[in-house]
């Protein structure tokens, strides 16, 4: 009865305490709201680098516009004494995802480095995950897209196009990160440095708003604004335990 | 003592046979209507869905579900009551059952096979649903065990196989009288489908010990079913989803659309299959006493959910409550409270109760609200979850309305098809309730008079 203990084996090492939180690289994303101006930048960069479907105006107007990336805006007050605050939202990557239960064909789940991957080809499209996401970051695709020619060459060769009926939503530019992982196995080194791997979001902002990293390293720039005073996760009291950080906006402006 | 007393054996024989094989043009006209309804709003419009893609319906991004699960969870509420009721008054002895709980059952079978392809249709890519069985591969890919869809998957086809067991294994002795009775081919399909059945004392006393065996079975499969559909949505941290009434709700609310719908076919049964002397103000007055009962257990439930929300005390929960009382959807909402928490309170009258037109509006306009019941679970809060940038609107396309309406062709085509081959009433659990006849002695001829029985 071999599987049996196999079986018990891995069931004891998946009810460990902390089994979730020993990722090889624990990739974490800190966003700066003082920072953050409310450009889109990051939108735009997503779309390029991850081949997303410029839906059109009939789909747009029923809400279906493909965004792995948006920025949320909250008004405060009335005018003329108005207050903006602007939260850039993204898949969370919590290392408790709500999402990751409910999948019936585990078409996302939780990889070795902590990312919540979504895999496009297992998808059958029940949206369950959508409906179990808090953070509403993921996207579906209600039909088959096209680029219009010269769109259709700058597609993105290390990214696949999704089909209609499929899930998707922000990756940390899983691509990105694979390439990076490659590199440093080439150059013989163990692990991949601070700073080597950017998301296409994080390379664009220009207010350098969006930090990117491991917090496995506790020497990384975005272990560092983890515990800053500010950081704080978006609606923590659901116990979904992200890996993205916001950091408060503060100040006379602060929305 | 349901049945009038001047029926005999060789009568209720002779009624069900007929119903069998005399088929009027009345009958063929419906069935012409349902089947090309069923093809023009079912089936036309969920190709173009597969060619086009789920963009053919009107859900968009924060209400990602939409009529095809609220259409899901009402076929598989209408599928409760029939072999669930069954089950409960099969092993209460209630004689009343005999009559009706053919059809009940049947109407089980169907609702629950419509429900199922509402799952196809709700699919982005219906095609690759066997992902979601757990079957031996070579890629070891098994489903996600942790999932309340799986679950589902689990507890629907666990309980279509045990209904349609149960439903046929009622069935045989009839299939046997019927086969008795018939010519052609109907008899050689008679004596495939009745298992060779004899009527010996040791095939009876197998047949109600596995009928009772499987009745004790059924009931707590099916409160499980709908236990299990209701966590699709418990399981989630929707606001106003994540509640643990959730169970009780959606199985209370099964049970009232379920015995709404056995009330509709009763009364489309006894008017046009001729069935008044068996169907009569008894089952109609019983099933008043039970519709009254759980509409008033659904409206209890209904105001303790607004209650737990309130109670919590947190933002989301109030929004929540706010919008569905009073927001986009609050007409729907009223309606719902209309047609299934105020209207049913005319069934305290007994007149009321035994009157068989009113009933048969009462239970339809039931079967509206509860359909509005689920439709209002998705739609109302899907469309207010946490993230107020994320709040958006949801309403049905053309496409959802359409095959909303096909569904309810394909079910009362199965219907039609179900009451030309099986016995729509149970030939010999009425002639138990009846008095029994004289044995015939030799008839004037001297030769033993042979009556085909059971």
């Amino acid at each position: 009865m071999s599987f049996i203990n196999d079986f018990l084996a891995s069931w004891r090492e998946y009810r460990r305490p902390g089994y979730y939180e020993k990722f090889d690289y624990a990739w974490t994303m800190s966003i700066d709201l003082d920072r953050c101006t409310g450009c889109e930048a990051c939108v735009t960069a997503c779309q390029a680098e991850n081949n997303l479907p410029i839906v059109g105006e009939d789909e747009f107007a029923k809400g279906r516009e493909m965004q792995w990336i948006r920025i949320e805006r909250y008004w405060e007050g009335e005018y003329p004494n108005v207050k903006l605050g602007f939260i850039p939202m993204l898949c969370q990557h919590c290392d408790a995802a709500p999402c990751e239960t409910v999948c019936p064909v585990s078409a996302t789940y939780h990889n070795q480095d902590g990312l919540n991957a979504q895999i496009y080809n297992r998808c059958i499209g029940t949206r369950s995950c959508a409906v179990y996401c808090p953070y509403e970051v993921r996207y579906f695709n209600y039909n088959n897209h096209h680029w219009d020619a010269p769109l259709d060459e700058q597609l993105n060769p290390d990214v696949s196009v999704r089909e209609k009926g499929v899930m998707e939503k922000c990756t940390f530019c899983i691509q990105r990160i694979r390439q990076a992982k490659d590199q440093a196995k080439d150059d013989g080194r163990r692990r991949v440095r601070d700073g080597e791997v950017q998301p296409a979001c994080v390379q664009t902002c220009p207010a350098e708003a969006l930090v990117f990293g491991d917090r496995n390293d506790a020497e990384s720039q975005v272990s560092q604004s983890m515990n800053h005073p500010r950081a704080y996760h978006v609606l923590e009291e659901l116990n979904t335990d992200p890996s993205v950080v916001y950091l408060k906006k503060v100040g006379s402006n602060a929305g | 003592m349901q049945a009038e007393r001047d029926i005999s054996y060789a009568d209720v024989n002779r009624d069900v046979v007929r119903s069998l094989v005399e088929t009027g043009s009345k009958y063929y006209i419906t069935l012409a209507i349902s089947v090309s309804v069923m093809l023009a709003c079912f089936f036309a419009p969920w190709f173009y869905q597969l060619q086009y893609g789920i963009g053919a319906a009107g859900m968009n991004h924060p209400t990602v579900w939409g009529t095809y699960l609220a259409s899901f969870i009402f076929w598989i509420g209408l599928s409760h009551s029939g072999t669930l009721l069954s089950c409960v008054l099969h092993i209460t002895n209630s004689s009343w059952r005999k009559a009706m709980y053919r059809s009940a059952e049947a109407m089980t079978l169907f609702s629950l096979m419509v429900a199922v392809t509402m799952v196809m249709v709700h699919l982005g890519r219906p095609w690759f649903i066997h992902w979601a069985v757990p079957y031996p591969n070579q890629m070891e890919l098994w489903p996600n065990f942790r999932s309340p869809l799986m679950f589902d998957v689990m507890a629907i086809t666990t309980y279509l196989t045990g209904s349609t067991i149960f439903i046929y294994m009622g069935t045989i002795p009839d299939f046997a009288a019927v086969r008795d009775r018939t010519t052609g081919w109907r008899h050689h399909m008679y004596v495939l489908l009745s298992l060779g059945w004899r009527g010996t004392d040791t095939e009876w006393h197998r047949l109600g010990w596995a009928y009772t065996f499987l009745a004790v079975l059924i009931i707590p499969l099916a409160v499980s079913v709908h236990s299990i559909v209701s966590w699709d949505f418990a399981l989630s941290i929707v606001p106003a989803l994540h509640q643990t009434i959730f169970a009780p709700y959606f199985v209370v609310g099964a049970i009232y659309s379920g015995t709404a719908g056995i009330v509709t076919v009763m009364f489309v049964l006894r008017k046009y299959m001729n069935f008044e002397h068996y169907i009569t103000k008894l089952h109609f007055d019983n099933l008043g006493k039970l519709l009254l009962v759980l509409s008033l257990i659904w409206t209890y439930i209904n105001v303790l959910e607004i209650f737990t929300g309130w109670y919590s005390g947190t933002s989301t929960e109030y929004e929540a409550i706010r919008y569905k009382l009073f927001g986009y959807y609050a007409p729907l909402y009223w309606e719902m409270i209309l047609f299934c928490a105020v209207a049913p309170l005319l069934m305290i009258s007994k007149r009321f109760r035994t009157s068989f037109v009113p009933m048969l509006i009462l239970s339809i306009a039931i079967n509206i609200g509860m359909y509005t019941e689920r439709f209002l679970i998705v739609a109302t809060s899907l469309s207010r979850q946490y993230l107020p940038d994320a709040w958006g609107i949801y309403v049905p396309s053309l496409v959802e309305i359409s095959i909303m309406v096909g569904s309810l062709a394909m079910f009362v085509t199965l219907f039609l098809i179900f009451v030309k081959i099986f016995p729509s009433i149970s030939i010999y659990e009425i002639k138990e309730t009846l008095p029994e006849p004289e044995p015939k002695t030799q008839s004037e001829s001297g030769a033993p008079e042979w009556q085909p029985t059971l």
